[in-house]
């Protein structure tokens, strides 16, 4: 027991010097200019090479032509079977999409700098959700279209609906996954490990997603005020989480 | 012996006890039910199993909790043991569910919400033992997995809430939230409650015994490293060593 309660006194040391290095000091910058800061170097950073969101956006419309091969894509089929599938892509798109977020932080040990500057951790991770919530939001932006016309479904008529139901989807991938790719950065067969933790974490957003979508894409359309509020719901819950949490997982 | 061993020693026989009393309650004492007969006996392994996984995923989310402010890894080892115990009372409800499902419904398995949910659950849970195994820094596999934890069980109540709104055949809930004119006859809840006092009692011991052999594995890394580092004398001779432990996440750990 002796030897538990030392390791227990180890592990306190580092994290206490590093707390109170990171929180917030009377000369530390506001969370949202903080918040703001990481998020314009995230979308610097991709801008300069995009490949982030073009490798993104063509897996994404790989995986919704593969689909196409499993079922007969006509409209009625499509309507039944398509906002499954067209979430499926959206999760899997954001789940490889998430990888890198924290992970090309490790070759020149940014995240060090960025724990350094004068800036809450929760900015931090706010700023970088952000970043992801924009690069997965592109990408749905070109896939919905090309799903449209892909599987005969139209969806200009109930478009804001569309576009509400994926906001609020794309907040429930992004919020869990900036978490849990920050936390295997480090792991080993990382590369599997996130789809692993983050896939049935997703599964209510993929359920409530899916049902809003069906719903939206109906004959005659019809509005999923459920689904959207389980949406909302689980999106508050996870960034209540997440915000609680992410202070312990920077200290090291 | 010690007070604990003798302590634990009555727990163990008090739950095989206890064990014995529900076996005995769940065949000769609860009714038989009117449309289903002797198949719906498998109810009270299958409810109270998943009542008991339930608790098991509770404490894991406390016990991460109580890491991420304490930091003293004997929370982290608690909810681990909690969770592999409560994984292994899913995968009792995973297997009893089917069987009543068989004759009852005419199938194994339907994608029911509340089946998927569990069937979620039983898979969070995996990733969440799985996960403990791929990171190899003692502090970050703790932080990980607590953290893990705590969003695992944030699901329940979302698992929870699909069964009242995406409403598929899993028979209704008999004790919570139970419609008028459908609930459990007295001594069926009886039984199903004394049941639920025999898997908890189950699991307090399959946890401790866990709890255990996480402490004494704790203690071997925590020797094997001291015999180490004793045998290397200075850090900076040992270039393959250090080439494979992980640099700290800011690089300073």
């Amino acid at each position: 027991m002796a030897s538990n309660s030392q390791s227990a006194s180890d592990a306190r040391v580092p994290s206490a010097s590093s707390t109170s290095f990171t929180s917030s000091s009377p000369g530390s910058l506001p969370l949202l200019t903080g918040l703001w800061a990481v998020f314009a170097k995230e979308v610097r950073t991709e801008l300069r090479t995009r490949e982030l969101l073009v490798t993104t956006a063509v897996f994404a419309l790989t995986i919704v032509f593969m689909f196409s091969f499993s079922f007969d894509p006509t409209s009625e089929e499509s309507r039944r079977i398509g906002p499954g599938l067209l979430w499926i892509a959206f999760l899997f798109a954001g789940t490889l999409m998430l990888e890198p977020a924290f992970l090309r932080e490790q070759s020149n040990d940014t995240l060090a700098a960025l724990r350094l500057a004068p800036i809450a951790p929760t900015a931090i991770l706010l700023g970088k959700m952000l970043a992801n919530f924009l690069f997965l939001s592109i990408t749905e932006a070109l896939l919905v279209p090309v799903f449209a016309v892909f599987y005969n479904v139209s969806v200009a008529s109930v478009l804001p609906g569309i576009i509400l139901v994926c906001l609020l989807g794309t907040l429930g991938i992004v919020i869990p996954g900036t978490i849990f790719s920050a936390v295997t950065a480090h792991a080993r067969m990382r590369e599997l490990l996130l789809p692993l933790l983050l896939l049935p974490i997703f599964t209510p957003i993929l359920i409530a997603a899916t049902e809003a979508t069906a719903a939206l894409l109906s004959d005659p359309p019809e509005w999923p005020a459920m689904a959207l509020r389980l949406l909302a719901g689980a999106d508050i819950i996870f960034l209540t989480a997440a915000v609680f949490l992410f202070d312990s997982l920077l200290e090291e | 012996m010690s007070p604990n061993r003798i302590l634990w020693l009555v727990v163990k026989l008090i739950a095989a006890l206890w064990m014995a009393a529900a076996g005995y309650a769940i065949f000769f004492v609860a009714p038989d039910e009117s449309t289903m007969h002797a198949i719906q006996r498998i109810f009270y392994i299958h409810v109270s199993s998943a009542w008991t996984a339930g608790v098991a995923f509770f404490l894991v989310a406390v016990g991460g909790v109580l890491y991420l402010i304490k930091r003293d890894p004997r929370y982290d080892w608690a909810g681990l043991s909690a969770a592999e115990t409560g994984f292994v009372f899913t995968t009792v409800v995973l297997v009893t569910g089917p069987i009543w499902a068989k004759p009852i419904w005419g199938i194994w398995w339907t994608w029911d919400p509340r089946l998927t949910s569990t069937f979620v659950l039983w898979l969070m849970y995996a990733a969440y033992l799985l996960l403990g195994t791929l990171v190899d820094d003692k502090q970050r596999r703790s932080v990980l997995r607590s953290v893990y934890g705590i969003f695992a069980f944030i699901n329940v109540p979302l698992v929870f809430m699909t069964i009242r709104w995406w409403r598929g055949q899993h028979p209704s809930p008999v004790i919570a939230g139970a419609q008028p004119g459908s609930g459990l006859d007295p001594t069926m809840k009886a039984v199903l409650f004394l049941t639920w006092g025999a898997t908890l009692c189950l699991f307090a011991v399959l946890m401790r015994s866990r709890y255990r052999l996480e402490v004494i594995r704790g203690e071997t890394e925590e020797l094997r490293q001291l015999a180490e580092d004793s045998a290397v004398a200075p850090a900076s001779n040992r270039p393959f060593v250090s080439a494979v432990t992980p640099t700290g996440f800011a690089g300073r750990g």
